[in-house]
């Protein structure tokens, strides 16, 4: 359980981050936290030729409101976003679903953008960030910026659209202002265990009805999704128990989960139902 | 006067601790660093032929040309299937993981990246019957029983209740994983190695057998050892690979398992499934047990209890702590193309008290008694008790330790908060459970009872030397090979009560062959009371010598030489002399003593006693979030029976420990094969051990039986709480299911196992 031979480099700016990537390509992967990036090379199912460690970035590690968009940095560590600073339906999703992500000690190395570039499909960011139809950004040599929407980011197990040569430097999250009700409910094994699944939602209400629903589901496929099924079976209603209800079963039959050893896919719908129902009640 | 409890009975903090809460402990992996490292290539195929081995620099086929031998795990019984198992895998593989070669790199990485370079060719086959001299069938222990009123009983009974128990594959998962270091000294000829084991005399006798040298040539140590649990009490093949290695190379070869290796290939154990009929009479009484008991004992038998350890467990202590006067039982051991099986605290023990007690609480619920009556009316209450099948139980408190735990629970109290829960509940609430277990645990028990096993070495007893050197200071040399179990300070507070000194004058030597007597280390919950039993006896000698020295200089009878904390002291005079003062004298001024009176402070004792029961009840309150369901223990109370206590803190960390790893086994851990023989939880993201979070504060009250048949009072108790937790928390599940007519008896009862139980109550409404 050690790693295979690698050759490191630390950067001190982003531009020879990038021209580091744009040399490498493939052969080479970020370092960040460390968290997901580590254990996987001691098993030696990741094998990088190059290691990039990013920790001597200067930047990327602030969370600013910028006009109707929340931006976090790539380098933003876990545990910063248990307390983000700002109140509001945003502000409390991050901070329920920051405390979801392991335990300390990974959240006070574990980055936001780590995660989100790892695409592990139960993981709490990438949830939020598809939920939330978040815009990713990335840079590399060739390109100062690029914006990948959340819908075009994931695309399976631990792969996104993300190019070999690209490294995320930001997200943007759409602000949510105070119209809008939050939910995030997942189930673990263990406290601190990945989520065998996790709801992720956002409903925005006028004069009583909702008009608008954001409902996220991790754990029921190699990548995050939205359930659009749900969504609409609650916009035009208040949001009652029974309208709740009602979702949850829509959820439960939209979801298409394979089982494995933490749950069976019948079990991973039981629990889509039952954490709907707790993340938007 | 002869000894007095000023130690004993205080919860002294532990001698170990010091050193390792300050990291200074020395563990196998520390003494490695720098060594030469070895890796093991390992099948990844569960079932296969090996057609050839490519790569440079690998040993395999070379240990035959050396005439290294095999392992042979045997019990002389009847129809026990013998198998030689070599130490690296030859022509085929029998589980994934098994070794097949090995390869030595300057370091751990190197040997790793050497490793990968060997290129096993294995073709997979189907080959059903998993060892060729096992002609037909993949049983390979059998055991049967039967009194001769078994099927009269079965059919007096008024209620004949059945359960199914199944246990899934379990791994013991210490924190330090296995490893050894073996050192050739070139000068002397002789092989040290330091392994992480809980038998270092076991390891030495292996590796003379194997690779045909004295035993005199070879010195096993075990430093300290984190967590062992039964994992590291049969014989590593990889350690006899690693002592081979270091004598081929005439230098030094370490050998780190790591976590997927631990996981993988080292011991599983508990994957069993039971089948019991009881038959009540209608007033709740068990007249007759008739069962069936299946264990998957894996690939290989494992050295040297055999992988008939689990059947024949299952079959000689199934009653339990009941009187149960008809018994019907067979167990077989069947052999698969899985990971072998060997002892893992508690061994058959946690499974056999889940099967009974789910028994018990079935039954109550068919004959609508209470849990607690329904034990109450079947417990042991006369001593010595002597089981159906020929176990002796010394004397203990089986209804004692139910009642008061019942009474300290509060069951009424609770009772009526479940009932509100149930009320209050939408569907959507938690739903409360509580369960009892209550057993007896077997401890102690020395060669009289293996003797019985029929293994090919019986171990058991206990050889102490003892010596007092001339500054007073007594070193204790143990066959015992403590490893977390707090024995260094047990045993200290033992001595030092016999012999009235301070316990910073008492050094406990154990765990190294070139020290120590031949002993057969520590497990079985046999170490407090056999070690402690010979420490004593050992003690109160070199006490009866310093009394010898005492009379030569003052003058006395030996007889009236009474010892306090000054020292020796003529009875009812104020004449005396410190213990020091004797010691130099016993050394240095051996003129001043009387003709004959033997020189120097050194003794010997020696024993080995037929064993004794601890019991206990266990009482655990759980919540069920019915739509995850998951379970949450909110309660655990042990009431405890073990004798007396030496360390009364000692005592507790041993039972929150094993508590904790029952409820593992109930909840969290299971070891999880596909159909083609790959395991699936090779690491800890998938084999999932309860953290603090998901333990409660264990409430521990404890009984104090003194019985003879320890000669410290102190009964073990080094397993009883992973022997009684999983059935109290199978039961407390149990419970808050009843409402729906549903219980469960398969462990570990993970949250998707019991929605499943539920979700069917759910679509059938």
């Amino acid at each position: 359980m050690k790693p295979a031979i690698f050759h490191y480099e630390r950067p001190h700016d982003i531009e020879e981050a990038l021209d580091l990537l744009a040399e490498h390509g493939d052969e080479a992967k970020l370092l960040a936290g460390g968290q997901s990036l580590v254990p996987m090379m001691n098993f030696r199912l990741a094998r990088p030729a190059i290691i990039i460690d990013i920790g001597a970035l200067a930047g990327l590690n602030q969370v600013t409101l910028e006009g109707d968009r929340l931006s976090i940095g790539a380098r933003v560590r876990h545990c910063e976003l248990e307390r983000p600073g700002f109140a509001g339906p945003l502000g409390s999703l991050l901070a329920r679903a920051a405390r979801q992500v392991g335990h300390a000690p990974i959240r006070f190395r574990g980055t936001f953008g780590g995660s989100i570039a790892h695409a592990d499909p139960a993981a709490e960011w990438c949830l939020l960030v598809r939920t939330l139809d978040a815009d990713v950004v990335v840079a590399s040599a060739r390109e100062a910026e690029r914006t990948i929407a959340a819908a075009d980011l994931f695309e399976m197990t631990f792969m996104t659209s993300i190019a070999d040569d690209e490294l995320l430097t930001e997200v943007r999250l759409p602000w949510l202002t105070d119209d809008w009700t939050t939910g995030f409910a997942e189930f673990s094994r263990r406290a601190g265990d990945f989520a065998v699944v996790a709801i992720a939602s956002a409903v925005r209400l006028d004069g009583g009805r909702v008009v608008e629903a954001k409902i996220g589901a991790a754990g029921v496929g190699t990548i995050p999704v939205r359930l659009p099924h749900a969504e609409a079976a609650i916009i035009g209603g208040s949001l009652d128990p029974a309208e709740v209800e009602m979702a949850a079963e829509v959820a439960r039959a939209e979801v298409d989960p394979s089982g494995d050893i933490h749950g069976s896919a019948d079990y991973r719908r039981d629990l889509v139902q039952a954490l709907i129902r707790r993340a938007l009640l | 006067m002869t000894s007095s409890d000023h130690w004993v009975g205080r919860s002294l903090r532990r001698i170990e601790d010091s050193a390792l809460v300050r990291g200074e402990g020395r563990f196998v992996a520390d003494i490695a660093a720098g060594m030469a490292s070895a890796r093991f290539i390992r099948s990844d195929v569960a079932a296969g032929v090996i057609k050839s081995i490519k790569g440079p620099g690998y040993t395999s086929v070379d240990l035959d040309a050396d005439g290294v031998g095999e392992i042979e795990a045997v019990l002389h019984l009847p129809g026990f299937v013998k198998v030689s198992q070599p130490l690296l895998a030859r022509d085929r593989v029998r589980f994934v993981g098994e070794p097949i070669a090995v390869v030595v790199g300057r370091s751990p990485e190197e040997a790793e990246d050497l490793a990968e370079k060997v290129l096993v060719d294995i073709v997979p086959d189907g080959e059903s019957i998993v060892h060729p001299d096992n002609a037909s069938t993949n049983t390979v222990v059998e055991g049967r029983f039967a009194t001769s009123g078994i099927d009269a009983a079965l059919d007096r009974a008024e209620h004949l209740v059945e359960v199914e128990i199944i246990s899934h594959r379990q791994s013991a998962l210490p924190l330090e994983t296995r490893g050894a270091t073996a050192t050739f000294d070139r000068r002397t000829r002789r092989l040290t190695i330091n392994a992480s084991t809980q038998a270092p005399h076991v390891v030495r006798t292996a590796v003379s057998d194997l690779l045909h040298m004295p035993e005199a040539d070879i010195r096993v140590v075990a430093p300290d050892v984190g967590g062992a649990f039964g994992q590291k009490l049969n014989l590593a093949r990889e350690d006899v690979v690693v002592a081979w290695l270091a004598v081929q190379r005439r230098g030094s070869v370490a050998w780190i398992e790591d976590r997927a290796e631990n996981l993988t290939a080292s011991w599983h154990s508990r994957d069993q499934r039971y089948r019991l009929t009881g038959g009540f009479s209608a007033d709740g009484r068990l007249l007759a047990v008739d069962a069936e008991v299946e264990c998957d004992v894996g690939a290989w038998s494992c050295y040297p209890v055999t992988w008939g350890v689990e059947p024949l467990m299952a079959l000689g202590e199934l009653p339990g702590p009941y009187n149960i006067s008809d018994y019907r039982v067979r167990a077989i051991g069947v052999a698969s193309y899985r990971c072998p099986v060997a002892p893992y605290r508690g061994v058959s023990r946690p499974v056999i008290t889940a099967a009974l007690e789910r028994l018990m609480d079935t039954a109550a619920q068919e004959l609508d008694l209470d849990p607690v009556e329904i034990r109450r009316r079947n417990l042991v209450t006369k001593f010595p008790h002597t089981s159906v099948t020929g176990v002796v139980h010394d004397e203990g408190t089986y209804v004692e330790a139910l009642d008061v735990a019942a009474e300290h629970f509060d069951f009424e109290e609770f009772r009526a908060r479940q009932a509100a829960a149930l009320a209050l509940s939408d569907g959507s609430g938690p739903l409360l459970g509580v369960g009892i277990s209550t057993f007896a645990e077997r401890t102690g028990y020395g060669t009289p009872v293996f003797a019985k096993r029929s293994m090919g070495i019986t171990p058991g007893f206990e050889n102490v030397t003892m010596t007092m050197d001339p500054s007073g200071f007594v070193e204790a040399c143990i066959g015992a090979s403590p490893h977390g179990q707090g024995l260094e300070t047990t045993l200290t507070q033992l001595i030092a009560d016999q012999l009235h000194i301070d316990v910073a004058q008492v050094r406990i030597v154990h765990s190294d062959t070139d020290r120590t007597p031949y002993g057969w280390g520590t497990f079985a919950s046999r170490s407090i009371v056999i070690a402690g039993g010979a420490v004593q006896i050992a003690a109160g000698r070199l006490r009866d010598r310093l009394a010898l020295v005492a009379a030569a200089i003052l003058e006395a009878n030996p007889d009236d030489i009474v010892f306090s904390a000054e020292g020796a002291q003529v009875a009812g005079t104020d004449i005396g002399l410190p213990v020091s003062e004797l010691a130099r004298i016993a050394h240095h001024h051996t003129d001043r003593l009387d003709p004959g009176t033997p020189s120097g402070l050194s003794v010997e004792a020696s024993y080995d006693p037929a064993g004794t029961f601890s019991n206990a009840c266990h009482v655990a309150e759980v919540e069920i979030d019915s739509e995850t369901g998951s379970t949450r223990v909110t309660r655990f109370v042990v009431v405890e029976d073990a004798g007396k206590l030496i360390n009364p803190m000692i005592a507790d960390g041993q039972i929150r420990g094993g508590v904790t790893q029952g409820i593992a086994n109930a909840l969290y851990e299971e070891v999880v094969y596909d159909d083609g023989g790959n395991i699936l939880t090779a690491s800890m993201m998938d084999y999932l051990p309860p953290t603090a979070a998901e333990v409660p504060d264990i409430e521990i009250l404890h009984l104090e039986t003194i019985t003879d048949a320890t000669i410290t009072g102190a009964k073990g108790l080094g397993e009883g709480g992973a022997i009684g937790a999983p059935a109290a928390v199978l039961n407390a599940i149990s419970d808050a299911l009843s409402h729906l007519d549903l219980g469960i008896n398969e462990m570990p009862a993970t949250p998707d196992r019991v929605r499943a139980l539920i979700r069917v109550r759910e679509e059938n409404r």
